[in-house]
């Protein structure tokens, strides 16, 4: 019996330092609070043929300057059965600007089209393994991961934009093909924890 | 009066232009730049902390480096350079005024290079991108740490292995 303890013990460790999503896994869905007040899962898209999951939120400047483009991104990918959904990953508690009330505010201001979520609790982010905001995955119909990363490759300019990450990963998967690439990185924001 | 009005505005566009200087000081690169400008000395270590103004943790950590910094002002065997992120539209509004206020001490330069994937894996293959970021290199030995630093001790103890 002790054994078994020390078995499963070892096999729960071992499972959390490798629970983090990788490209080809199956992510799990999940129901967090929107700014709208109701609790917003990937299966409540009826017919969608993927989910743009972004981890961003209000206080981050890198994440401010992707807000415009985020919006436009959902905009244009909701017809095409892509919409956007943004997860705010911060701990209130360590961050205050990203409290419920204040992403409801910001949500306000700024009409976003698409469902902004606390992950309350913080038990989503670290799953996904989500390391910063903005921090983009890329799920298909199945929930499958198939893309990680940036949105695109200019933080700082829309109009200097060579690389459209995240659409050239949609339109591979459309294509039934691999996003190339499949990973990238951008510099972003700690997520906060107390 | 028009004399103390001329008097004025002497000090005040010399000032202004003090101002100015300290701006196009500031040394702004890309990342080939900035690997330009990085010494390569193999008996100096050294510290490349990745921050910004506006990233708490980072500057929660500032203090450290800056008394590893003073402490090592006269020994050139550690140098701790400051590669800012801040954004280009933020360097006169919020970079030198917090550079000034803090009296920074170690050599502040600006990594502007928005393509970030091209060379995030550069600095280290398991950095994310997120700041704070601390690589420290002597020689061909290099360690890297995603991560804050809580003391002065904590950075020493990193030093100690080289």
């Amino acid at each position: 019996m002790r054994y078994f303890f020390a078995i499963a013990f070892l096999f729960c460790s071992l499972t959390f330092v490798h629970a983090q999503y990788q490209i080809g896994d199956k992510v799990d869905d999940f129901s967090l609070k929107s700014t709208d007040g109701d609790y917003v899962s990937m299966s409540d898209y009826k017919g969608a043929e993927g989910y743009i999951i972004i981890f961003t939120c209000n206080h981050c400047p890198y994440a401010i300057a992707y807000e415009d483009r985020i919006i436009e991104l959902h905009n244009e990918m909701e017809s095409k059965g892509f919409p956007v959904i943004a997860i705010n990953p911060n701990d209130p508690e360590a961050q205050p600007d990203d409290s419920f009330e204040k992403m409801k505010e910001r949500a306000e201001e700024k009409g976003f089209p698409f469902k902004y979520v606390l992950d309350e609790g913080q038990e989503v982010y670290p799953k996904f393994g989500a390391e910063r905001t903005p921090h983009v995955f890329l799920v298909d119909k199945n929930r499958v991961l198939q893309y990680i990363g940036a949105i695109d490759d200019n933080y700082k300019s829309e109009e200097a934009v060579e690389k459209q990450y995240v659409r050239d990963a949609i339109q591979a998967i459309k294509a039934g093909e691999k996003p190339r690439p499949n990973t990238t990185k951008a510099i972003g924001c700690t997520i906060k924890t107390s | 009066m028009k004399e103390k009005f001329l008097v004025l505005t002497l000090i005040l566009s010399f000032l202004g232009s003090t101002f100015a200087q300290e701006a196009n000081d500031l040394k702004v690169f890309d990342f080939e730049e900035l690997q330009e400008y990085l010494p390569g000395d193999e008996n100096q270590l050294v510290i490349l902390n990745f921050w910004a103004t506006w990233c708490k943790p980072c500057v929660k950590e500032m203090p450290y480096f800056q008394e590893l910094s003073e402490k090592y002002a006269s020994d050139e065997s550690v140098l701790v350079i400051l590669v800012s992120l801040d954004m280009e539209s933020q360097l006169e509004s919020r970079l030198i005024p917090f550079m000034k206020k803090h009296k920074l001490h170690p050599d502040v330069v600006v990594l502007d290079d928005p393509d970030a994937n091209r060379w995030i894996d550069r600095v280290d293959p398991s950095w994310s991108g997120a700041i704070p970021a601390t690589l420290f290199y002597k020689g061909d030995r290099r360690k890297f740490f995603q991560q804050s630093f809580h003391s002065v001790k904590e950075l020493e103890t990193i030093i100690q292995t080289f």
